[in-house]
């Protein structure tokens, strides 16, 4: 035991110093905040430099309005670095044609008709963006749709009583349990990432399982390490080891992801969170709804998130989490050994090839199950694989969060177990013979064989 | 007292046999050399008494008693096909390894100083092990595999890859181990080194002991009744031997000295020759000509080659 533990630490100690680790551990959580930061980021500093927009109203085909008249007049508000400017008496061709060298970024022309043909024009020095045209739509669609309710004598109270938004919650009735939508999302995302999570554990840190075993046969010290220590305690301090390693690599990058986001949250979107949280006020005024309608609304929407936090607190993530580990040692431990075992029968990475087939095609039918048993988490195809333990990993991950049936989930663990202790055995006798065998190509009649040896 | 006995061992690889009813017993103190040709079986006799493979039948006895997992801690194995983990340093590669063989960190620290100091190769202490020619890494290798303080030591030839120097500095501290109590099973292919260094030898050939025992009684039992006569005087009376019971099977001159190489028909003793030539010639030097391990490794396997075709 003592022996493996040291297995274990030289294992560990010796890739954990490697600087492809440090670097990659150190890159990981970066790619990962910048993922989540950068497009929040962009939308907010995109837009720094002021942009000046003109205002130009026409009361009919051939006359701009002077200001005292506008009907548009405050219709669109300020925003960020936005800002309108209301002119009158200037015709649309005269400030199209100074625009190159004038202060304003584009100039909005409100026609006439604007009420029935619902078309604006807005003419601009460079490309616009997506959060100009929105907002100009936004306000001008809010102003006309109030003014065409006042002509039809509608006041907007009465508008916003009779406003129906249908949400459909889908609510699934077992054993007293039950199961909102937005709830069965998250739930779906969560056995989404913990499944790909250990595709990509296994594919990974098995890889370098079978390259160490690779290196201690190319290197030819296997011969004096396994004259201390027995061949099978080699071979699972090193799949431990390296074990070890994946799991202190995406701690890391958990907690170095959630350091840099938020650390980059504070820096980059505290200030135009604040802004906007200012900005709100004004627009809710013009807004002519009703202020207690407002607080309702609001008050909702409170209720709402707090609802949803109450119901992921409400999963079982003791549970979830207890399944998540099980079937990530299981699957990495079992792949481990077969990895392990392809490493010691070749002398070199290159002769993996024909081995690595038979371990990879079920981890990419896992990935492809796993997607299917999302639509289906209790098809037939979906408990299947998630009892076959080669998938049952993988798979699994993705039926956990719909409430599989315990017998189901006892039996997968089961097998799985039965199965991990069956193939590092397997494994192992491969291994025994394998790493004591150099400069011989080996096929599977060979390994047959000497799975029948006495070692 | 032997310190390893192996009896009747057997080994299969499926349908081959690697070791079929091979003994040997290694005396405690002595220099035991392992010999045979290439495939023999040598290896797989090595690797069983390192427990690395287990034999399907016969037994293994470690100062008389039954061979134990943990006797491997008194035993110090420096295989053929042998190298380091290239990326890792020298002196935490060491220390590891002899932590492996059951050495507790601190000892381990102080014995590496005292062989490091005794190499002098303090230096080498923090490179990595691919920084190091073949000769250093060999040396190393050396030490991590008597660090332990192994009652019995097995080198697998030991010297290939060495130059003469170090050849001869591992030769001394090999005998000068024996000289503190180790025993030393010793396989090699170099028969020079055998002559030189071995007291008991084990022949191996296709799996089966053909030839064991002291190595002076091997060579005097395959000795062929020559002797070697220093003399001086007239080469004639030499050559005009009887020839029924002497045969002159070489002869030649050195610093104005003759000598002679006569066979001697075995039922005559040596004392007849010298009866026969003092009245005639001025003998220098007379000494029997035994084989060496070589002529005799050929020989053997040679001739159970042809026993077994």
């Amino acid at each position: 035991m003592n022996k493996i533990v040291l297995i274990v630490k030289r294992e560990y100690l010796t890739r954990v110093r490697k600087k492809a680790f440090i670097i990659m551990t150190l890159i990981g959580p970066i790619l990962f905040a910048a993922f989540l930061i950068i497009p929040a980021w962009l939308a907010t500093v995109e837009d720094k430099e002021e942009k000046i927009i003109a205002v130009i109203e026409y009361s009919d085909k051939d006359t701009p309005v002077p200001d005292s008249l506008k009907q548009f007049f405050d219709v669109l508000t300020n925003k960020d670095n936005l800002k309108f400017e209301y002119i009158g008496y200037t015709s649309l061709e005269v400030l199209k044609s100074t625009l190159e060298h004038s202060k304003y970024f584009g100039i909005l022309h409100i026609p006439h008709n604007v009420i029935n043909s619902e078309v604006v024009e807005l003419y601009t020095k460079r490309e616009p963006s997506l959060n100009m045209e929105m907002h100009i739509t936004k306000s001008l669609e809010k102003y006309i749709h109030n003014v065409k309710l006042r002509k039809l004598n509608i006041p907007v109270e009465v508008l916003n009583t009779v406003r129906t938004n249908i949400k459909l919650k889908t609510i699934k009735l077992e054993k007293g349990k039950y199961e909102e939508k937005d709830l069965k999302n998250l739930r779906r995302g969560v056995g989404y990432a913990a499944g790909f999570l250990i595709y990509f554990y296994i594919f990974f840190f098995g890889a370098q399982v079978m390259r160490g075993v690779i290196e201690e046969k190319t290197n030819r010290i296997v011969e004096l390490i396994v004259s201390s220590v027995r061949p099978f305690q080699l071979m699972m301090g090193k799949i431990v080891g390296i074990g070890l390693l994946g799991l202190t690599q995406f701690v890391a990058w958990i907690i170095l992801t959630f350091a840099i986001v938020t650390i980059a949250q504070e820096v980059l979107l505290e200030k135009n969170s604040i802004q906007n949280a200012r900005k709100i006020t004004p627009e809710s005024i013009i807004d002519a709804k009703p202020v207690t309608q407002q607080h309702s609304k609001a008050d909702n929407k409170v209720a709402e998130f707090e609802g949803i936090l109450n119901k992921i607190k409400g999963i079982d993530f003791i549970v979830m989490i207890s399944i998540f580990i099980f079937y990530f040692l299981g699957g990495y431990i079992l792949y481990g050994s077969l990895f392990a075992a392809i490493g010691s029968v070749v002398d070199s990475e290159t002769d993996t090839q024909q081995f690595m087939l038979p371990v990879t095609i079920p981890l990419i039918i896992s990935i492809f199950v796993m997607i299917n048993a999302f639509m289906n988490p209790s098809g037939k195809i979906a408990v299947w694989f998630s009892i076959i333990p080669l998938t049952s990993p993988i798979v699994m991950m993705a039926r956990i969060p719909f409430d599989v049936p315990l017998t189901e989930v006892i039996t997968s663990m089961v097998i799985l177990v039965l199965t991990f202790l069956g193939t590092t055995w397997f494994a192992g006798k491969i291994y025994k013979t394998g790493i004591l065998m150099y400069g011989k190509k080996v096929n599977y009649r060979e390994i047959w064989k000497w799975l029948r040896y006495k070692i | 007292m032997d310190i390893f006995k192996a009896n009747n061992i057997e080994k299969h690889f499926g349908n081959t046999i690697a070791l079929n009813e091979v003994s040997i017993n290694v005396p405690e103190g002595s220099i035991y050399g392992l010999l045979g040709p290439n495939g023999a079986g040598k290896t797989t006799l090595l690797r069983i008494i390192n427990q690395i493979l287990a034999p399907d039948k016969g037994e293994l006895f470690f100062f008389n008693r039954k061979l134990k997992s943990d006797d491997i801690f008194q035993i110090g194995y420096l295989p053929e096909e042998r190298g380091l983990y290239k990326k890792m340093k020298v002196g935490e590669q060491a220390l590891y390894l002899a932590q492996l063989k059951g050495v507790p960190k601190k000892e381990a620290l102080k014995k590496l100083k005292y062989w490091f100091e005794k190499f002098e190769i303090q230096t080498w202490w923090n490179k990595k092990i691919e920084e190091l020619s073949k000769g250093m890494q060999q040396k190393i290798q050396f030490i991590i595999t008597i660090l332990h303080g192994p009652a019995l030591i097995i080198f697998d030839e030991p010297f290939s890859g060495f130059d003469p120097i170090n050849t001869s500095l591992l030769k001394k501290e090999v005998l000068s181990l024996r000289d503190k109590g180790a025993t030393i099973i010793f396989s090699t292919h170099d028969m020079a080194s055998v002559e030189e260094l071995c007291d008991h030898i084990t022949l191996i050939n296709k799996s089966k002991t053909i030839l064991e025992g002291k190595i002076n009684d091997i060579r005097n039992t395959y000795k062929s009744n020559t002797f070697e006569i220093g003399y001086k005087g007239s080469p004639e009376k030499v050559k005009s031997l009887p020839a029924g019971d002497f045969e002159l099977v070489g002869h030649m001159i050195e610093d104005n000295t003759n000598y002679a190489r006569i066979k001697v028909n075995k039922s005559l003793k040596k004392n007849e020759l010298l009866a026969l030539l003092i009245p005639e010639i001025q003998i220098t030097s007379f000494r029997e000509l035994l084989p060496n391990m070589n002529e005799i490794f050929i020989k053997v396997v040679e001739k159970y080659q042809d026993i077994t075709n």
